[in-house]
């Protein structure tokens, strides 16, 4: 016998079921597929939305919250800033290149939706290990997609994060953060209103790729090669010069105040797009398939109706405004069919013409409210206990050459970052380099400059969140805030982006929870709302889940950028302070990682203290009190250091470090800041007043990395190892400096 | 009077706002060309910026090139009008005919986006004639397609006529000769790939873009004084 139509389109059969309740009737084809898209667990977080309703969402300036396109929190100076993250993994996993071009063109589509101007991009980008020739593949192929894309699109690529782990051999985590500005006034919702509006599609044509591309794809595992390639025709295919042209016609609709709603089209396409306007709207809506322009013939309804053709936007805008709506359309060279009417009732009908056959007639709302919501079996981990992992697990190996094992964490990313405009809008006054970038903020209608600053950082770390997903994640929301100290920023709003593998295991839900709770904990206590978020679960080759990875995005706020932050610049003769206690726990670490050694038990995260330490840190920062700023996370104390010493090419002599686990241990609330001898009383009383510990470890010079008993290498040869890692593991580039 | 810099805007441009936003930080009006309209609107500059018009399909600049507007560019600049191609811009020129050579895929076949240092070669140009011989400049690049080429006739010709406006220091594409702009025989068309308008403050991290817009303003002001006379 056949399989049942429902399980082919990635339906279960009580899913099926409850499609039959709500129609009282068998669905056809085209009512099972639209369901299938709209209920993929891409689309309706089915087995997350339980868990994400315990996040934090309110907070002072918030002015959408999860749900919409995109979050979006008043910046002051009648600016709202739209922020959104999202993964594009498993088509980036399939067809590296167009996978991650599609993935940013999809969501700076989510951000134009609110009204704003997409300004930035970054990309926190996990690959398996570099010595394996496949990952280098999807390396390279990712990032020439995002170059590909964001250059042309023109949009830049302000930073993001490049890991590469075995943990995550076929499975890249390819995910991509916007950051929109908009006039505060012109903030717009994906909303169909007003019976007899018009629904215009805008932009390309609609063709067979994509088709699937949430339920096949993106809410599955991988398994053998033969079938993943036959995945290859669910990822779409992008296009930026028309997404350019899209952004400057729809932000040039919403000036002329032409659109009632916009919705974008991604997931799902125009089902997504037409059922969701039409329930957020409390209404219904025509849809007439013949309308819609096709890239090919002889394509099905429910091919047409689930196509995930990049570079279409949905406008529902007044009979009376649709010329104009015509003409800018034109201008721009844009394509605009009307291809559908708002109606009352609330029904989504799909026709074969507006006089045609109904192909399809569902309650719209129904494809999103009735989604399934499932409490998925949580199991911890055997052994889960803390005094189970302290006692039972491996024991920490020594450390047998410091230096070495410092080299073999050195990496300079300015292959991958030096292919991104990150410049474009002349605003970046901290790019890329930096531990969180730092952008000058000018209104989005008239240009004036506010004289403040955006700041944003993306953080992430699987190795933490594998040893201990709750506390891992609550040391990430921590990291986010001292990255953005140290370019004196304070934070304001957090997304998420949540990488997690099976579902359907146990383990993989308990993980998924803990995180949830992790940063609910770290987000109330910093207290940063939660502002979005995006889920992808399956993340898993062949059996095996990825570490648990949840990524951030936090936007912060400069209030005054009278220069530029200080960075990891070294000077000469400078001192070195560190601030915070280390605790001497290698538990998670890369060094453990690198060494061959998982489990054990995370350092402690002590909330207040790691504020009274991001709070000190951003004073000296914005007060010009210090020349150079880094925070201490992946690969501690000692390669906080090095990296400083091998971008400046100036050496350090650090003294103090009482062993590998003090040099290497990656405990929360720590930086390191270089401080010209004048300054460093000044310096000192700030931090003491601030009630914060520091130590003096050393002084900036020299020309090799020395920290008295561990180890002593020379500069160049550190700065040879650090800058070459990626050109030669990848291919050459062109290198800089 | 300020003088008025025309920004041509193609589909696909993206450094229009940015030049304007340099041009209007120095004191010049800035006004937006629209590519369909076969004129330049009575400025007394224009810039062709950077970003990828028409999508840089095909080739870069090779369909911008039959926009309406190149036409009356031509015109502006045959009449001694002074044109600057930046990235984008400087590929456009040298597919429309106004600038010799072309600009073909970096050496390391990779998008490059960093600071260069360069170096003035001429100061007999208008985009450098604020500047003196053999200064220094900080200058970001941002480009795939930026590596100058030509035939050696016209490298010759280049150098003899001192048209060689910038150098690169450290070589960062391959270009010919470490070309990062040329000029025409008339002095008044430069096309160059470095960007300027993103070196016009030091929390951008360098304002070393000043003096060359400012020599472009210069020419503006020149031109509109002209005008003015005639």
């Amino acid at each position: 016998m056949p399989e049942p139509l429902h399980r082919s389109l990635g339906l279960t059969d009580d899913e099926a079921e409850s499609i039959r309740q709500i129609l009282g009737r068998e669905p056809n084809h085209l009512e099972l597929a639209m369901y299938a898209v709209m209920w993929s667990e891409h689309c309706s977080y089915k087995s997350s939305r339980v868990h994400l309703k315990r996040l934090p969402t309110e907070g002072e300036g918030v002015l959408v919250g999860p749900g919409e396109n995109a979050g979006v929190v008043d910046v002051g100076d009648g600016i709202a800033a739209a922020l959104r993250i999202e993964s594009h993994n498993h088509p980036s996993a399939i067809e590296p290149y167009q996978g991650a071009a599609t993935g940013a063109g999809g969501i700076l589509r989510d951000i134009f939706t609110m009204g704003a101007r997409p300004i930035a991009l970054m990309d926190p980008l996990r690959f398996g290990s570099l010595d394996d020739a496949r990952s280098r593949w999807i390396a390279e192929g990712v990032v020439s997609g995002i170059s590909g894309y964001g250059n042309s699109v023109g949009v830049p690529t302000v930073g993001g994060e490049t890991v590469f782990d075995e943990t995550y051999a076929d499975n890249p985590l390819v995910n991509v953060l916007c950051l929109g500005l908009l006039p505060k006034e012109r903030l717009v919702l994906g909303q169909a209103t007003g019976v007899g509006n018009l629904a215009v599609l805008l932009g390309s044509t609609t063709g067979r790729d994509g088709i699937g591309g949430v339920s096949v794809l993106a809410s599955a595992g991988f398994g053998d090669e033969e079938s993943d390639a036959d995945k290859r025709p669910s990822v779409q295919v992008g296009d930026p010069f028309e997404e350019k042209r899209l952004i400057e016609a729809c932000l040039e609709l919403l000036d002329a105040g032409l659109v009632v709603g916009i919705q974008d089209l991604g997931g799902a396409g125009i089902t997504c797009a037409t059922s969701e306007t039409a329930s957020r709207g409390g209404m219904g809506m025509d849809v007439d398939v013949r309308a819609i322009p096709l890239r090919e013939e002889g394509m099905e309804p429910f091919e047409i109706m689930t196509s995930e053709s990049q570079e279409r936007m949905l406008a529902i805008v007044e009979p009376g405004g649709l010329d104009q709506v015509l003409a800018i359309c034109e201008k721009w060279e844009i394509r605009a069919s009307v291809i559908g009417k708002v109606t009352d009732g609330g029904a989504l009908r799909i026709l074969d013409g507006w006089d045609g056959e109904v192909l399809a007639e569902v309650p719209a709302a129904s494809l999103h409210d009735a989604a399934p919501l499932y409490h998925r079996p949580i199991a911890a981990p055997a052994g889960w206990s803390e005094a189970d992992r302290r006692l039972a697990g491996p024991p920490m190996p020594e450390s047998v050459d410091a230096g070495k094992e410092l080299l073999d964490m050195l990496a300079d990313t300015s292959w991958v970052s030096s292919q991104y405009d990150h410049q474009l809008f002349l605003n970046t006054v901290e790019g890329p380099a930096g531990d969180a970038a730092v952008l000058r903020l000018k209104h989005p209608a008239t240009g004036a400059d506010t004289g403040r600053a955006l700041a944003l950082t993306t953080d992430g770390n699987h190795r933490w969140c594998a040893v201990d997903p709750r506390r891992g994640t609550a040391m990430i929301v921590a990291e986010s805030v001292l990255n953005l100290a140290v370019v004196g920023a304070r934070p304001v709003a957090v997304v998420n982006c949540l990488n997690f593998g099976n579902p359907e295991h146990p383990e993989v839900m308990w993980q998924f929870s803990e995180a949830v709770d992790g940063m609910t904990e770290a987000c109330l206590a910093f207290g940063l709302p939660v502002i979005g978020g995006n889920v992808s679960f399956y993340n898993e080759s062949r059996g095996s889940d990825i570490d648990p990875t949840p990524v951030l995005g936090v936007l912060g706020v400069v209030d005054r950028l009278e220069r530029r932050p200080p960075g990891t610049t070294l000077v000469a003769g400078h001192r070195l302070l560190l601030v915070g206690v280390t605790q001497p726990e290698l538990s998670g670490s890369l060094w453990a990682r690198n060494q061959g050694h998982r489990g054990g038990v995370l350092p402690a995260l002590d909330t207040a203290v790691h504020a009274a330490v991001a709070g000190a840190v951003r004073t000296l920062v914005t007060g010009g009190l210090v020349s150079g700023a880094h925070d201490v996370s992946s690969g501690g104390l000692g390669l906080a250091l090095a990296e400083m010493a091998v971008r400046s090419g100036v050496g350090v002599s650090v003294a103090r470090i009482a062993g590998a686990a003090e040099l290497f241990s990656e405990s929360p609330s720590r930086a390191i800041l270089a401080v010209a001898p004048e300054v460093l009383t000044n310096v000192e009383n700030v931090l003491e007043h601030a009630g914060v510990p520091y130590a003096r470890i050393g002084v900036a010079g020299g020309d090799r990395i020395t920290v008295k008993d561990l180890l002593d290498l020379p500069l160049a040869e550190a700065v040879g190892v650090w800058r070459d890692r990626l050109p030669h593991a990848l291919g050459e580039g062109t290198v800089q400096g | 009077m300020s003088p008025r810099v025309g920004v041509v805007l193609f589909p696909g441009s993206n450094c229009e706002m940015d030049v304007q936003e340099a041009v209007r930080g120095l004191g010049g009006d800035a006004e937006l060309l629209w590519h369909g309209d076969a004129t330049v609107g009575g400025v007394d500059a224009v810039v062709v910026p950077g970003g990828f018009a028409h999508g840089d399909y095909l080739r870069p600049g090779a369909i911008a090139r039959f926009s309406p507007v190149m036409a009356a560019i031509q015109a502006f600049a045959a009449d001694g009008g002074p044109v600057v191609g930046i990235c984008n811009g400087f590929q456009v020129l040298t597919e429309a005919g106004l600038l010799p050579g072309a600009l073909q895929k970096n050496r390391g076949l990779k998008f490059l986006c960093t600071m260069a240092t360069l170096e003035v070669a001429s100061t007999d140009s208008v985009l450098t004639s604020a500047c003196t011989v053999g200064q220094q400049l900080q200058v970001p690049i941002n480009h795939f397609e930026g590596n100058y080429t030509c035939d050696p006739e016209t490298l010759a010709a280049l150098r003899a006529e001192d048209r060689v406006v910038l150098r690169y220091v450290g070589n960062p594409n391959g270009s010919m000769d470490d070309i990062a702009g040329v000029c025409n025989e008339s002095r008044n068309v430069v096309g160059l790939m470095p960007h300027p308008e993103r070196a016009i403050s030091p929390l951008l991290g360098s304002d070393d873009g000043v003096p060359l817009l400012r020599s472009l303003l210069a020419a503006a002001g020149a031109a509109a004084g002209a005008t003015v006379g005639a």
